[in-house]
């Protein structure tokens, strides 16, 4: 059962990639990209790690996906057009990114017999657990986390303010 | 025929290096702004599966942590980078990564 949940949500992941990287428009590689999000979401509850399939589905697939499609939805610039300024990328880029994925498959393959099995229920983790270790080892990193928020707040307000004389 | 009920690790691996070469593939390609920002946060969200994969595999929940803070910088870095992008939209009219070079010259 783990099994075919993991090869539906990869598959319909890596569809939804290609689509994004494919699409013309940019509001067909944002829905691509809620469709990745949204399988990682179950890939990561098949992982045992609830409360990040939660904030996936929230935080990702909800507020930052939103944002995007409002920003695209305000622009209203259609569909991209080749400026043929770009060849370099498509000449080197596709044998370079060929090789990085054969390399990284090649070093999996290698580390695979000392790697184990994924089981769903060997390691289930809550927002209890989560919370524990966020308030006791990591104190500090989400304490300065809150003063990054923050400053994103601040200079997102800046940029994107009209200009009053 | 592998077991039914659980999965190699080394595939989650696998499929996390797929999503983050597609999204590399997507920041080299496309053109248009918003799409390249977009290719970024598949990159994210490919190191985050790698992230929940070893935190499972290790029984540990460092990784868990790690990933919620890689997604509170990711909120961060997508609220300020499309604040960027409407200010280069309202001062070129154009949205295309070919025509923002003011640097080069």
């Amino acid at each position: 059962m783990d099994l075919i949940l993991f090869v539906i949500f990869a598959v319909l992941a890596v569809a939804c990639a290609v689509s994004l990287v494919v699409q013309k428009h940019p509001i067909g590689s944002a829905l691509s990209l809620i469709g990745v999000m949204g399988s990682l979401a179950i890939l990561y509850l098949l992982l045992g790690a609830e409360f990040i399939a939660a904030v996936q589905l929230i935080v990702y697939a909800g507020a930052i996906m939103v944002l995007f499609v409002f920003v695209i939805m305000l622009l209203n610039t259609g569909a991209e057009t080749a400026t043929g300024r770009s060849w370099p990328s498509r000449l080197l880029g596709i044998p370079l990114i060929t090789i990085f994925l054969g390399l990284l498959a090649f070093i999996l393959q290698r580390m695979a017999p000392s790697m184990g099995m994924v089981r769903f229920g060997a390691f289930n983790t809550g927002a209890k657990e989560i919370g524990r270790s966020l308030f006791t080892t990591y104190l500090l990193p989400f304490e300065v986390t809150s003063v990054l928020v923050l400053i994103a707040i601040l200079g997102a307000i800046v940029l994107a303010r009209k200009e009053i004389d | 025929m592998p077991q039914l009920n659980a999965v190699p690790l080394s595939w989650y691996l696998i499929l996390s290096a797929i999503l983050f070469t597609l999204g590399v593939a997507g920041f080299l390609f496309r053109r248009n702004i918003i799409t390249v920002f977009m290719s970024i946060e598949l990159m994210l969200n490919a190191v985050n599966l790698s992230f929940v994969a070893f935190s499972h595999q290790l029984r540990q929940i460092d990784g868990q942590i790690f990933t919620f803070f890689v997604m509170v910088v990711a909120a961060a870095e997508a609220a300020v980078g499309l604040a960027i992008i409407l200010t280069v939209f309202k001062n070129r009219q154009t949205l295309s990564i070919d025509e923002v070079d003011s640097l080069k010259n």
